[in-house]
């Protein structure tokens, strides 16, 4: 076959000795060689890289490969329900949707808008994703909890690649607590964990960003309430958007809680509370169960159940009247009159004094040249009508002749000075004065004067509401002080600390205690028709009579304490007022009402047990021959 | 003009390899495209394969002379084309490099362009009264070529438009030039570089930095980088297999089956399949360079050395892009990459070194 000569083609040839030059082939022969060399090179370049990726580190890429395709999104665990000892719910969880940050694809110039949108603070946001900065780039951030419909709205249209791909929604639980702050100081509330709880040894256990337990029985239960977080694993596209489900582990939900606490005497101690500063503590003090514990100022726990807003916890923590204080267990105040009866019974068991032993009262009695006030001329008193009548100058010579270290000493048997060890953290321990403490804190000698104050509660002695209740319900029992706890479980775990008392010397104090409420003594409104009921008023000084009377919101402080029945107590309850001003008996009332409350319902369950015997003669029967064989509300208790 | 050429004289080892590469391509996209709305991809390429080898047929045999002859009318309807792109050219992710036509093809003119600069390349340099080039052959080709170059550069396609300079420079390096010439060039460029850096637009500047150091913003420029380093990676001695990348059936690889091709085919069929396909291309190369050695005048080779050199170049900033050895420019794969207008000026560009090949016994 032949092809047509380029010499034919004139326009490509403009002189013959061009065209002789110009159709020459192999003139660039060497100039081909070096582009094949060249060819040969960049191949070789291009191979190399592949090698590289490929050969070299796979592994590397290959696990880069699967982070991008593999997704963990946690389950969150619901915490434990806290029930009270009837098992009704306390503290309850409810589903919510709560956002989280995808930090593999964070966009930091993101932020700003994101938390426009969603109406977080800017900087909180910003400080939280740069404290996230040193942990691994899969763990996600939570920045939003109890997203609400426009939350989701918002995260429903900007969630896709090109605007915001890192927010993700999981959902998760939140904390309900209970409406008013009912017992929030005694629950407590979580939050996610600090940085400053992360750096110490007992918080290693837990993750960043991990919702703990921050104060009262969520932190003290805290592994108990914890569930363990399970785990999604999915494959996911460049969207995000789902394409398979490898694997799910389920969460394990927390364990419920059952706390001694009944809501019925819970909420009357609530109610008697409100308006007023200060604390009730009901105990049985047969077995140590607290059966309720309020405090007032409170808090809405429920603002802490998601993140607490930073104005919030301001507010909180620099309100005068502290509402995150559990006074409870955490005021600490000069029991006042309240303590007469620990007085006397050292007296008695010393031996100082008899319950025939005089003092003579005339307005106050003088000691050691300074001359002690009493309310009233109570002329002779004895031990009796000390207690009735809460005479200061019977017992400043009680605590005279009895003596400092005799005080001290039935002091800490009853539990001052000492934490009660309740199942509650940050417990005070209250102060016991005497020379030993006196010189160990202030290298002071004792001197005898401070002994009389210290004989009607004053001086330095300071006690808790719930060291109140259980030194008085130890010593109605007869000795035998049960650590206060709210675990229902822990009931009869801990051996109680006992100090024999002579019974005639009990009997002597709780006859002056049924005196103070029922023979016109100064708890008379504490009484209950058809209960006896034991008390002992307070009115103790903040500070000097001169400076509280000269000083606004300097007040007195109000106590009382009593229990039911005298002879066989079941509850005992302690109250405290705050910078009330006035008597003890003041606070009389609150008891009687939590008091009446308990046995109203004792009661009424004692009722509905007969109309259940009545119904079925033979279960009747068996629990009257077998106690506790018949399931009732008591039997689980 | 038009002649049957012999079916013997036919290159047909370039031909195979031709069609094994673009067998290559179609299985990858249909990999990386059968559950997506390209899912059509491969049979459409198919089709450009099919049109491409018909434009390839025709291309060889018309006598390149008489192509050379047409050249001026050639490069001056390319450039009026390329205006036309500009004006009313369809827009897509950012720049406008379409022109619509019927039934729906929308044609890539700097694609086609490039084949009226190397038979422009081709003829002036054959035209050339001197043995080495003057100063005015260098501006006029140098002006020649900066034109279109300058029009494909405003759309914006970068990539495409330094895929001229290949063109130009094998020519004028086979040509012959003084060193001075070439010495003056290097300093034009270590001025013109920076210069030319500044007037870049953000995007490409952003590209350029990200390929420098892609893990600084991995979400943003480098993201591209890094998906299809770790689809390579990914892909190790073997590959994944055959619709089972991850990084390309998740989509985390950029449009697997046009500029990033070659990673997702890295992926899933591993440094063996890299290492064929790699060979393939270099036995294509060399049967370029080879219909270059038996050109029967200096137009055929200057024509068939063009060719070779806008592929080379093509293959190494594409596969260099893949494994991170390049900058993300956004040029195809010859023959592997999706899209008609691609396929079809490859084609045609193998079509004019078979026209040259089949007339290489001349005396």
């Amino acid at each position: 076959m032949r092809f047509p000569s380029v010499e034919n083609n004139p326009e490509l040839q403009t002189s013959a000795q061009a065209s002789k030059l110009r159709d020459d082939p192999k003139f660039a022969a060497t100039k081909m060689a070096i582009f094949q060399y060249t060819a040969v090179a960049i191949f070789l370049f291009l191979v190399t890289g592949f090698w590289e990726l490929q050969i070299k580190n796979p592994e590397i890429y290959n696990e880069r490969a699967e982070r991008n395709r593999i997704k963990e999104l946690p389950i969150v665990a619901p915490r434990g329900k806290i029930l009270d000892r009837d098992g009704r719910v306390i503290v309850d969880n409810h589903s919510t949707w709560s956002l989280i940050l995808s930090r593999e694809n964070l966009k930091t110039e993101h932020l700003h808008e994101i938390a426009d949108g969603l109406h977080l603070d800017y900087d909180d946001l910003l400080r939280k994703v740069r404290r996230y900065s040193k942990r691994p780039k899969y763990e996600p951030i939570i920045i939003k909890e109890e997203l609400t419909p426009a939350d989701m709205a918002f995260v429903a249209s900007h969630q896709d690649p090109e605007t915001f791909p890192e927010m993700e929604t999981i959902e998760s639980q939140r904390r309900l607590y209970p409406e008013n702050g009912v017992l929030a100081n005694v629950i407590g509330y979580t939050g996610e964990i600090s940085e400053s709880e992360l750096d110490l040894p007992e918080y290693a256990k837990y993750n960043q960003g991990q919702i703990i337990g921050k104060t009262g029985i969520e932190k003290q239960y805290n592994d108990t309430l914890l569930g363990v977080d399970g785990e999604r694993q999915s494959v996911v596209d460049n969207r995000g958007r789902e394409r398979e489900v490898l694997g799910v582990k389920p969460a394990i939900p927390g364990k419920n809680l059952k706390v001694s606490i009944d809501l019925d005497l819970q909420v009357v101690a609530e109610l008697a509370l409100q308006g007023h500063k200060g604390a009730v503590v009901a105990l049985n003090p047969q077995n140590g169960e607290v059966l309720a514990m309020a405090s007032q100022p409170t808090f809405d726990p429920n603002k802490f159940a998601v993140r607490i807003k930073g104005s919030d916890w301001k507010e909180l923590t620099s309100d005068p009247g502290n509402p995150l204080l559990n006074r409870a267990i955490q005021a600490q105040w000069a029991p006042g009159s309240t303590f007469k009866p620990i007085v006397g019974l050292a007296g008695l068991e010393s031996g100082s004094i008899d319950e025939d032993t005089v003092f003579h009262c005339a307005g106050g009695a003088s000691f050691y040249g300074h001359f002690y006030k009493c309310l009233e001329v109570h002329g002779a008193v004895t031990l009796h009508r000390g207690i009735v009548a809460s005479c200061d100058a019977y017992f400043y010579g009680v605590g005279n002749k009895t003596g400092i270290d005799n005080i001290a000493f039935y002091a800490h048997q009853v539990g001052y000075g000492a934490k009660s060890g309740i199942d509650l953290p940050s417990e005070a321990t209250g102060i016991v004065p005497s020379p030993e403490w006196q010189m160990r804190n202030y290298r002071q000698k004792w001197y005898l004067g401070q002994t009389i104050s210290v004989s009607i509660g004053q001086g330095q002695t300071t006690v808790t509401p719930l060291q109140m209740a259980r030194a008085i319900g130890g010593i109605a029992i007869g000795g035998v002080w049960h650590t206060p706890h709210l675990l229902l479980s822990a009931t009869g775990k801990e051996k109680p600390h006992e100090w024999a008392l002579n019974p005639d010397n009990v009997k002597r104090i709780v006859s002056g205690m049924y005196g103070v409420v029922n023979e016109g003594g100064t708890g008379v409104r504490a009484k209950i028709p058809n209960i006896d009921v034991c008390g002992k008023t307070g009115t103790a000084q903040v500070a000097s009579a001169e400076y509280e009377a000269t000083h606004k919101g300097v007040k007195d402080n109000s106590w009382f304490v009593a229990y039911a029945p005298c002879y066989k107590p079941e509850i005992v309850v302690s109250v405290l007022w705050e910078n009330s001003g006035v008597q003890g008996a003041i606070a009389a009332p609150t008891v009687r009402d939590v008091m009446k409350a308990y046995f109203d319902k004792k009661e009424r369950e004692a009722e509905a047990e007969a109309d259940r015997s009545k119904k079925n003669p033979a279960s009747a029967l068996v629990s009257a021959l077998v106690p506790g064989s018949v399931p009732s509300d008591k039997a689980t208790r | 003009m038009f002649q049957n050429a012999g079916v013997k004289d036919f290159d047909w080892t370039m031909f195979f390899v031709t069609l094994i590469i673009c067998g290559l391509g179609v299985l990858q996209i249909f990999s990386a495209t059968h559950d997506t709305v390209w899912q059509g991809s491969w049979w459409k390429q198919l089709l450009f394969i099919a049109a491409g080898i018909f434009l390839m047929w025709l291309a060889a045999n018309i006598d390149y002379h008489a192509m050379m002859r047409q050249v001026y009318p050639l490069y001056i309807v390319s450039v009026v084309l390329l205006v036309t792109v500009l004006v009313i050219g369809k827009r897509t992710f950012g720049s406008t490099r379409w022109i619509a036509l019927p039934a729906g093809i929308h044609l890539q003119v700097s694609e086609f362009a490039k084949i009226a600069i190397i038979l422009l390349v081709a003829r002036l340099l054959t035209e050339l009264d001197t043995e080495v080039l003057t100063l005015r052959d260098l501006l006029k080709l140098g002006g020649i070529i900066l034109l279109p170059m300058a029009l494909i550069a405003k759309e914006p396609d970068l990539g495409t438009a330094l895929t001229y300079i290949p063109i130009l420079a094998i020519g004028v390096f086979l040509a012959g030039m003084p060193w001075k010439y070439w010495m003056s060039i290097g300093i034009a460029i270590a001025i013109i570089v920076p210069v030319g850096y500044a007037s870049l637009h953000a995007y490409q500047r952003a590209r350029i930095v990200s390929f420098l150091d892609p893990e600084r913003d991995p979400q943003g420029t480098g993201y591209q980088l890094i998906q299809s380093k770790i689809a390579v990676g990914a892909g190790g001695t073997w590959g994944k297999g055959v619709t089972k990348g991850s990084q390309t059936q998740l989509r985390f690889l950029p449009v697997p089956h046009t500029d990033f091709i070659f990673s997702a085919f890295a992926e899933e069929h591993g440094f063996i399949g890299v290492m064929v396909t790699m060979l393939l291309y270099f036995v294509l190369l060399m049967q370029i360079v080879q219909n270059a050695q038996t050109a029967p005048d200096r137009a055929g080779m200057y024509i068939c050395m063009g060719v070779g050199a806008l592929l080379l170049f093509h293959i190494l900033v594409n596969v260099g892009m893949v494994v991170g050895r390049m900058p993300v420019t956004g040029i195809p794969l010859p023959l592997m990459s999706y899209g008609g207008s691609s396929i079809w000026s490859t084609f045609l560009m193998l079509g004019l070194v078979n026209s040259v090949r089949v007339r290489r016994f001349v005396n």
